[in-house]
């Protein structure tokens, strides 16, 4: 096996395994750790349904983001639209045969990484531009947008300026997912931007990009609101307490 | 009037630019040791307070999902910056919420993340140095828990569970704030914020007995301690004598009378409000909460209803029967607990009590969301019904009502400045210049209605607008209660 073959394929082991098992890690605990009061933020739903619903909106359309800032909004939803629709096309990668979806997806894919870039600037530009969010930023805040970036660019300069072999990149990944490796191909561009999509997989769990299953925990958003005893809502003798709450009563 | 800058109101809001460190100075009072005591915290700073500080965020971790994920899941993309009263009052970056916020999560950072603990410089993350605790003792405490910043985070972010999270770790070590416990040790020991005893209660309620006498010619009771009554009603003790909360005491015994229901007051849980959610202290909060519990046991009511209070409609309503319940010895047909403005709209909506609206010809009148009520609580059995039924109970007591504009009422509406445990003397400037958004509002409204009172259903509110409102040339009466309003206005001896 090629050296380089070698490396990125211990590479993406580690990053997927790190990647999985940092977010199973925060998940669970997001997951025990109680929520010992109701505090949705209100207005809020008072079933279960209406709960979904509204954490549909915020996450399909980021409704309170958009009641909050149509800049952030728009660069927000550009970005993170642009990357869904990226991630999507980049399944054909993944999967043989492609799924009948993906090949759907991947005319837009293909164009959807330029709205990803424009986001991305438009964010960035804030941290500079708008003293408070100049403010409020750090190192790290530019670094993971100057990821971002540079994995959309690497991505986009090898779709529209210098062609990759996409065929062994391709036998390369499936190799990889059924312990049967196969060559990479050791185009500069290709192996800048698998390592900077490794390095991303790695420090999802351990910053910031914890708000995608942190959003999902969020009791303001996720509660339903029905604390009180109230006919149609909540029996008289039931209560929401949490475990260490309960051990108060004794 | 002031030793301090007073804020211009301009003719349209402006988001200011960021002036550091401009509000560093203002720091409440530290409780004495006496105070602290009652509470069961220490009564100076320990003397390994940073160990404790550390140890205390950890648990708090472990015992507050929200906590947990919101310090986890902010991505600082400022959508927050420019929503709190306090920053567009002061210019001050460290109210903006993502900056207060961040005052804890870059010590939660440095001892509870991996990148904090390695690679603290990058993320931002520093040590739990004094400075930085007295950071968090200024800071924290310029924030009124209002919950604004959290209807505009894309993930729901609520700077009001941090902040009671740092006061409860700085209570630990023994730094509290003297306004806040003071008051929750003497609930414990007399039964209200006031301090004010049985016997002085009973009597400040005979004399609104014959004030509402000497006014209506028509009999009113006030009882107090009246075991067998239908209801209890739990209301804020500035309620008994502060202006013009007392006003509205007088509007709900009125209410009371002319619906035939037979309510008291009781002097053992003679306060709604509990300042132990202030503070964070879930035990505190509970002690409070039990009183509630134990006084509708002793006096066998069947009903809990809460008198007009933010705050205090926000633990009644959403964490009374967590902390205090069950409440299955109380009547399954009626929510525990209720709102005295549900009790008073379901009323007026069956043509129970009878109002005459000319009776408040005299006043223009607009209308205050009180923040916890606004976002932390409900009224009736629909979403936003607490924006809906004060309006109604309003419009069903006067001619002439015109809300304030919408980006300051319902859920968007700025708190009155002197919310969570704010409302002290030795806060002023902050409450001053945290009015500021309210402020404005109300001079659209009158310039352009010309609306000449706002009705509040909040004790806090109540008292900040009375202090408040003179410094931005408003005259102090020009805040009344909802309840007085149906005061002025229910037609007494109407109903048999």
């Amino acid at each position: 096996m090629p050296f380089w073959t070698i490396v990125y394929a211990l590479l993406f082991y580690i990053a997927t395994a790190l990647l999985v098992g940092g977010l199973a890690y925060r998940i669970r605990i997001y997951a025990k750790t109680p929520a010992p009061l109701k505090i949705p933020t209100t207005p809020a739903p008072v079933t279960r349904q209406g709960v979904v619903l509204r954490m549909f909106r915020e996450v399909a359309f980021f409704e309170s983001l958009f009641r909050s800032n149509k800049w952030i909004w728009i660069f927000g939803y550009l970005f993170h639209f642009g990357l869904f629709l990226v991630l999507a096309r980049h399944l054909r990668y993944f999967t043989h045969p492609v799924w009948f979806w993906v090949d759907l997806v991947q005319p837009f894919g293909k164009y959807a990484a330029f709205f990803m870039v424009i986001g991305l600037l438009g964010l960035w530009a804030r941290r500079f531009l708008v003293d408070r969010v100049r403010y409020i930023s750090v190192l790290s805040d530019h670094l993971m947008l100057a990821l971002l970036v540079a994995i959309a660019m690497t991505g986009l300069s090898m779709d529209y300026l210098s062609h990759t072999d996409i065929v062994s990149l391709k036998a390369f990944f499936l190799g990889l997912m059924y312990f049967n490796w196969q060559p990479l191909p050791e185009d500069p561009l290709l192996l800048v931007h698998l390592a900077l999509v490794a390095t991303l997989m790695i420090i999802f769990p351990i910053s910031k990009l914890l708000h995608a299953p942190g959003v999902f925990f969020s009791p303001t958003r996720n509660q339903i609101d029905n604390p009180r005893a109230e006919p149609g809502l909540r029996a008289h003798d039931s209560r929401h307490i949490a475990p260490w709450a309960a051990e108060l009563d004794r | 009037m002031a030793d301090f800058e007073i804020p211009q109101l301009k003719e349209y809001p402006v988001i200011p630019k960021i002036h550091e460190g401009v509000m560093a100075h203002s720091k409440p009072f530290v409780a004495k040791q006496e105070f602290q005591g009652a509470l069961g915290f220490p009564g100076e700073l320990v003397d390994n307070w940073q160990q404790v500080a550390i140890d205390k965020m950890g648990e708090l971790n472990g015992k507050y999902r929200s906590l947990q994920v919101f310090l986890d899941s902010c991505v600082k993309c400022g959508a927050c910056t420019d929503k709190c009263h306090y920053y567009l009052g002061t210019s001050d970056p460290k109210n903006m919420p993502v900056a207060r916020q961040d005052l804890y999560r870059k010590v939660y950072r440095r001892y509870y993340t991996f990148a904090g603990k390695y690679f603290p410089k990058l993320v931002g993350a520093t040590d739990l140095t004094k400075e930085v605790l007295d950071d968090w003792y200024s800071y924290f405490h310029q924030c009124s828990q209002c919950r604004r910043c959290s209807v505009f985070c894309p993930y729901g972010i609520d700077t009001a569970e941090i902040s009671m999270a740092a006061r409860e770790v700085m209570d630990a070590v023994g730094i509290g704030q003297k306004y806040c416990n003071e008051i929750i040790g003497k609930v414990y020991k007399i039964g209200n914020n006031l301090g004010l005893p049985e016997p002085a209660l009973a009597d400040t309620l005979e004399g609104l007995e014959e004030d509402i006498e000497d006014d209506t010619g028509v009999a009113v009771k006030l009882p107090l301690d009246q075991k067998g009554a239908e209801v209890l009603l739990v209301t804020p003790s500035a309620d008994f004598f502060a202006e013009p909360h007392v006003d509205g005491l007088m509007g709900y015994a009125k209410v009371f009378h002319e619906a035939g229901i037979s309510w008291t007051l009781s002097s053992y849980a003679s306060e709604a409000a509990n300042f132990g959610m202030f503070i964070g202290s879930y035990e505190n909060m509970r002690k409070l909460s039990l009183r509630v519990r134990e006084a509708a046991l002793e006096l066998g009511v069947k009903r809990i209803i809460f008198g007009e209070c933010g705050h205090a409609w926000r633990v009644a309503y959403s964490f009374l029967n967590t902390l205090a319940g069950p409440f299955d010895f109380l009547d399954p047909k009626y929510p525990v607990p209720q709102h005295i403005l549900e009790f008073t709209h379901d009323l007026i909506q069956r043509g129970g009590i009878t109002l005459d609206k000319s009776a408040n010809d005299d006043m223009v009148l607009t209308f205050h969301d009180s923040c916890n009520i606004a976002r932390a609580s409900r009224m009736g059995s629909k979403p936003g019904g607490q924006f809906t039924i004060p309006r109604e109970v309003i419009k069903a007591s006067c001619n002439h009502f015109y809300d304030m504009p919408q980006d300051t009422i319902h859920d968007a509406t700025y708190c009155c400045g002197g919310g969570g445990g704010l409302l002290t003397d030795d806060l002023m400037e902050l409450r001053v210049k945290g009015a500021l958004p309210r402020m404005e509002a109300l001079k659209f409204v009158v310039e352009n209605y010309g609306v000449t009172h706002m009705a509040a259903i909040c004790a806090i509110c109540k008292s900040q607008f009375t202090k408040v409102l003179p410094y931005y040339g408003f005259g102090m009466d020009s805040i009344v209660s909802v309840h007085q309003l149906v005061s002025n206005a229910i037609v007494m001896g109407n109903k048999q």
